[in-house]
């Protein structure tokens, strides 16, 4: 199983803060993983819909879409930062 | 040893100063940052604040800018605290001091840490205000400011 979290506005936009998902065969990068999530339609499709600026982490580390993923994995999905 | 503390309760940067220089001669120049809280932002009244952070993300990633601020400048220590929960206006949100031998290294490390904790460390703000509550949004002027730093020069080297 893999870990998702969700923060800040995609939190709220999702109404959802974790969950866990088994990953489908084909979804072993961080963009695989974001498009599996989109096919599930809405909140999902509008909220992480490409050419949104969601950033996202694998195992706590700044991840890029080609950043691959596997299962026992933490990734996290997030709007751009904006501390300090 | 570099502290790096992420909290919901204030600080205070003489503490702080006094802490990073105590038993270190070494130490000629303390460079330190205060971020506050304002009550005005994109020209609307900011009531009060939350910051929202990625728990165990959040401490590893400042750790690995302070890291990289002690390895490229000539630096002996440094501090992070950042602070989460709510804020009212004037309240203190993060410090960044750094020790060094000399001014020069400190001030630029300082402002180095500063400017990636701003692009780089997974913290979000939510702002108050009259018209109801908004995420505050990324601006390219501080992707800008940590682009700078990746120029070669930079560092002095």
């Amino acid at each position: 199983m893999t870990k998702v979290l969700y923060f800040a506005k995609l939190r709220e936009d999702l109404g959802c803060e974790s969950e866990s998902l088994a990953l489908p065969e084909g979804v072993d990068t961080v963009a695989s993983l974001r498009a599996h999530l989109v096919a599930r339609g809405d909140p999902w499709a509008s909220a992480l819909a490409a050419g949104r600026p969601v950033r996202a982490a694998v195992n706590q580390q700044v991840a890029k879409p080609e950043t691959p993923i596997a299962n026992g994995d933490e990734v996290a999905f997030f709007p751009p930062v904006t501390g300090g | 040893m570099p502290t790096i503390r992420v909290q919901t309760e204030d600080f205070d940067a003489g503490v702080e100063v006094a802490r990073i220089r105590a038993g270190r001669a070494d130490v000629g120049a303390v460079a330190a940052f205060v971020g506050v809280c304002r009550d005005l932002n994109d020209g609307e009244r900011v009531s009060s604040m939350t910051l929202e952070h990625y728990p165990g993300m959040t401490e590893r990633e400042l750790g690995r800018i302070v890291d990289e601020a002690l390895s490229r400048w000539r630096v002996a220590d440094a501090t992070v605290i950042h602070r989460v929960g709510r804020f009212a206006p004037s309240d203190q949100i993060v410090l960044v001091v750094v020790a060094g031998a000399h001014r020069g290294d400190a001030f630029a490390a300082c402002e180095f840490v500063m400017d990636y904790l701003k692009t780089r460390a997974p913290f979000w703000k939510q702002e108050a205000t009259a018209a109801g509550s908004r995420w505050v949004e990324a601006r390219a002027s501080d992707d800008a400011a940590a682009e700078r730093w990746q120029a070669p020069g930079r560092d002095g080297a």
